[in-house]
């Protein structure tokens, strides 16, 4: 009932939270180098025992409050791995912009413990609470560069619509708690699909805010507003962080709601997912293209791959789910790169915010403008990359489950969505650079980014080991109930 | 109507009142006393559910501190009104359809054939001994420990988040007390003797 060993990586991450903290205090640093390595030596000694309690078989901890499985350590391996180069690409930025001493890692590390109680939630309890602990710090992390106007403004807008997002989610869940008696995901399922053939009307009136709520977490339309502002407010290293783990975390809070909870409600959640995909698809896709700042424009890409998760879940069967979790971590690699190149050319007193301060990269730094041609031909999904095995395998799932017209919105606007990711290497190999100064990068940041790249690369010739893994996880046996 | 129907629905119409109170006064001390009010009645009804212990805890701690400590920032800043809505008279049509539209599709949803008190049981009331603390003492660090211990760190990363926020140590402009020179300071220093010029 209380086994401390399955919750061993929390709780490590939390006791280095506060080692963090007192060290960062009370340590003269010049630059911050404990903190950073600390930060970065939590991290894998979080994903060390992950993978040392793996193998243990599913079982619910904390009555019933938490769950080991397979899908929360794979998604908590997946946090930390983006989280490991995520801190790895901003370090300098954090150092010349300003961000403060040692706040960045350490709000960047609270989060991440939030992210780890949300993906093995088994308690609609400790799900809002992992949710907000994944938040709240992401608000000051936008926030704290406070001498500038545009970040304040992208925080406050974060800070309310997120808190909206939280107070959607509760309504549902509150109504589903009431309708049910209980607030334990299993329980819940078991009540729904006691009752399979009628419904009361109460659980989808729940179902429909639990469904916005989720939607605003990962904004798709039309609940997609704050996102793209967000995105371009916020300092390039806090949009860096946002964008990749909590997104990986959204989606596993995702799974665990629709799939695990909710599975008994299906027709009605499908009815609702259709129209929500097809609409962040459409337009996520076609305002990309009229976008002059980059970080916008990738913005409105995260909008249409939201989209294109959710069609995973709309197929509904476990082929759609691992489809979908496949995607969801193609894009995590996918953005990572993308918002890490950002970062990483980004100096003192300059952000990089425009498509055109990308203006001739390739004769700057001919590898880092490779990279990033390797991570865009991958967002547009074209072989032989990760993003392209990520969307051939969820049109399967579609076509399979006889959604086929779906598919076929699918792949026209993946088509209209190569134009503008084309355009950016356009302008990074044909256009004369504003600056003819080379840019050096230091040694771990470039060793990481070419990992980054690679990994891109080698994923999209070699799926085979990471599809097998997404598939594992939902076949039936492995799951809880 | 019972009396005891009528006491709750006495609290709810108070609460919903106070509440669109808050979001639509334009003074903030007004908005901030609306706020006290819509607390005061949420107890009243936690108070009727016998939930006395969180009843008296949302009293004490939301309207006894949390909100005093509200009211003295907003009278600190010194914000006579806010400045008007300028885009409210362009959308408050729209704002109403929508309003409508929910809270129409909501009662028809919820309506009285789900939630009301022919289909759902009345709880049966707790025996005069009953005491709601103990019945959470009993939960809170055992059963639910877990979700009480996030809980915990949220309010860390509060106060992290918090600090990080409003400390202003990386500015040049920053007034701060230095300590030692204040420590180091002399009689002399101290007090400095000024002839009176004016009078004689």
């Amino acid at each position: 009932m209380f086994n401390f060993t399955l919750i061993l990586p929390e709780l490590f991450v939390l006791c280095m939270v506060c080692v963090v903290m007192l060290v960062d205090l009370f340590v003269e640093q010049r630059q911050q180098v404990l903190t950073y390595a600390l930060t970065q030596l939590t991290l894998v000694g979080a994903a060390i025992l992950t993978l040392c309690i793996y193998c243990i078989p599913t079982t619910a901890n904390f009555s019933g409050l938490t769950v080991h499985d397979h899908l929360g350590s794979v998604l908590k391996l997946a946090i930390y791995i983006t989280s490991f180069f995520v801190f790895l690409y901003s370090r300098n930025y954090f150092r010349q912009q300003n961000m403060g001493k040692g706040e960045p890692y350490l709000l960047g590390l609270c989060s991440i413990l939030g992210m780890m109680v949300l993906v093995s939630a088994h308690n609609f309890l400790t799900l809002y609470l992992g949710l907000e602990l994944m938040s709240l710090p992401i608000y000051a992390l936008t926030a704290l560069q406070r001498d500038k106007e545009q970040a304040l403004e992208a925080a406050i807008k974060y800070f309310i619509l997120g808190a909206l997002a939280s107070a959607l989610l509760l309504y549902g869940l509150s109504m589903i708690y009431g309708a049910s008696g209980s607030l334990d995901i299993t329980q819940v399922a078991n009540v729904i699909g006691a009752n399979s053939t009628q419904h009361p009307l109460i659980f989808v009136f729940g179902l429909v805010f639990v469904v916005a709520g989720l939607a605003f977490k990962i904004g798709l339309v039309p609940f997609h507003m704050w996102l793209p502002d967000v995105y371009t407010g916020a300092p390039n290293a806090a949009t860096l962080f946002l964008a990749v783990a909590p997104k990986v975390a959204v989606i596993g809070m995702t799974i665990r709601l629709l799939v695990e909870c909710l599975p008994g409600l299906q027709v009605q959640w499908q009815e609702l997912l259709i129209v929500i995909s097809v609409l962040s698809m459409i337009l996520g896709n076609f305002v990309a293209i009229v976008q002059t700042n980059i970080k916008r424009m990738l913005a409105y890409s995260t909008i249409a791959h939201g989209g294109y998760i959710l069609l995973g879940f709309i197929a509904g069967t476990a082929a759609g789910y691992s489809a979908a979790l496949f995607y969801t971590l193609a894009y995590a690699i996918m953005s990572l790169g993308a918002f890490g190149i950002i970062t990483l050319l980004s100096k003192q007193g300059f952000d990089v915010e425009t498509i055109e301060d990308l203006q001739g990269l390739n004769d700057r730094n001919p590898w880092l403008a490779f990279m990033m041609m390797l991570l865009l031909f991958s967002m547009a999904g074209l072989p032989p990359t990760i993003g392209f095995f990520a969307k051939l395998s969820l049109i399967e799932a579609l076509v399979s489950t006889h959604f086929v017209w779906l598919a076929c919105i699918a792949m026209l606007v993946a088509v209209i969505g190569v134009y503008y990711y084309l355009r950016v290497i356009k302008v990074m190999y044909f256009d004369k650079p504003l600056d003819n100064k080379p840019f050096s990068l230091a040694w771990d940041a470039k060793m990481a980014i070419t990992i980054n790249g690679l990994a891109i690369l080698y994923f999209g010739i070699f799926p085979g080991a990471l599809i097998t893994l997404c598939q594992q996880l939902f076949w039936s046996g492995t799951m809880l109930n | 109507m019972t009396l005891l129907q009528f006491i709750f629905y006495v609290f709810s119409a108070l609460m919903l009142l106070s509440a669109v109170g808050t979001i639509i006064s334009r003074n903030p001390v007004h908005g901030a006393l609306f706020l006290v009010v819509c607390f005061v009645a949420s107890a009243g009804i936690w108070l009727m559910l016998q939930a006395e212990f969180l009843g008296l805890v949302l009293v004490l701690v939301y309207v006894g501190a949390v909100m005093t400590l509200f009211l003295f920032v907003v009278m600190m800043l010194n914000l006579d009104k806010l400045p008007s809505r300028a885009g409210f008279k362009k959308y408050w049509p729209f704002g109403i359809l929508i309003l409508l539209l929910l809270v129409g599709l909501m009662i028809y949803v919820v309506a009285p054939s789900h939630l009301s008190l022919a289909s759902n049981a009345i709880a049966i009331p707790h025996p005069a001994d009953y005491s709601n603390v103990q019945a959470l003492g009993a939960v809170i660090y055992t059963q639910y420990v877990y979700a009480f211990e996030i809980a915990a760190v949220i309010l860390l990363v509060a106060i992290i988040a918090a600090i990080s926020l409003a400390f202003h140590a990386f500015h040049q402009d920053t007034k701060r007390q230095n300590i030692s020179k204040q420590v180091q300071t002399t009689a002399a220093e101290r007090l400095r003797l000024v002839k009176n010029m004016g009078k004689e």
